[in-house]
């Protein structure tokens, strides 16, 4: 069985699907993905779809448990790269993929993920540190 | 089938295992494209064949699925039936119904197949098996 590679880029484990996925291949990159984030720490994990010419109910269903799966291991899951024929097909199937957060493409993923970790090190940041970052983050 | 129309010859796979899903979406995106679906066409063909492709192998435990041109006065498309030997379907508008499922997924397959094409029979009886035909038309 083939199997899609996960990379680890940083705090990011970055997942490019290039083949049409037998079932059994999305459930093996579910397992593999949850494997990879406890080991690795990760706290991002980018899903790059920008090969996949259809995604039915079945690669839907996989990645809206993906997220949830990444979720409680202490990672967020940005789906990327979804073609625009794809995305009304989507819809119309009726599957809007609620609980997933999508970005165009992996820099804009990578860019919402780093978003998320600058917040998220505020919230948890002793007060003494905060006043520099804190300006940066008004300018922006 | 629509009588009236003109089917080419279909070509058949057999359904018994996840890679001949794979091999269905991949035989009806050809033939889609030779007809020259609209790419949006295309992909909501190819999603709902995925779809009853699945059903057939989940549901039906198996079955074959023909595939072909069909012409009907100016118009072509693409025409995709899926037929099994399985349980069949005791109430069809309840399977019909989005979420209701029966297999654990979304029970989306049926319905959401449905919007995705033209024209969609479904002819099912308890015991006997389904038998489900789809076409795309190009606009």
């Amino acid at each position: 069985m083939e199997r899609v590679p996960v990379l680890k880029i940083g705090d990011i484990l970055l997942v490019s699907i290039q083949i049409d996925m037998e079932d059994q291949v999305a459930l093996q990159l579910q397992e593999d993905l949850a494997d990879r984030i406890v080991q690795t720490g990760c706290h991002g994990v980018i899903i790059d779809i920008s090969a996949l010419d259809i995604v039915d109910s079945f690669v839907g269903r996989t990645l809206a448990t993906i997220a949830s799966i990444s979720r409680v291991l202490d990672a967020e899951t940005v789906v990327v790269g979804m073609r625009p024929a794809v995305a009304i097909t989507l819809v119309e199937l009726g599957l809007s993929l609620p609980g997933i957060r999508t970005a165009l493409n992996v820099e804009l993923g990578m860019a919402l993920l780093a978003g998320w970790h600058r917040d998220f090190a505020f919230r948890h940041d002793d007060d003494d540190e905060d006043d520099a970052d804190e300006a940066v983050v008004t300018a922006s | 089938m629509t009588t009236g129309d003109d089917l080419a010859a279909m070509e058949r796979l057999v359904v018994r295992s996840d890679q001949d899903v794979v091999r269905v979406r991949q035989l009806v995106r050809t033939l889609a494209v030779s007809v020259k679906l609209s790419l949006v066409d295309q992909t909501k063909l190819v999603t709902a064949a995925s779809e009853l492709a699945r059903n057939t192998l989940v549901y039906g435990g198996g079955g074959t699925v023909d595939a072909g041109r069909v012409d009907s006065g100016r118009r072509s498309g693409i025409r995709v039936v899926f037929t099994d030997q399985g349980p069949g379907i005791p109430d069809l508008d309840l399977a019909l119904t989005d979420g209701y499922t029966t297999g654990g997924g979304l029970g989306l397959g049926l319905s959401g197949a449905r919007r995705l094409v033209d024209e969609f029979d479904i002819d099912t009886a308890v015991g006997r098996g389904t038998r489900i035909s789809v076409t795309k038309w190009c606009r």
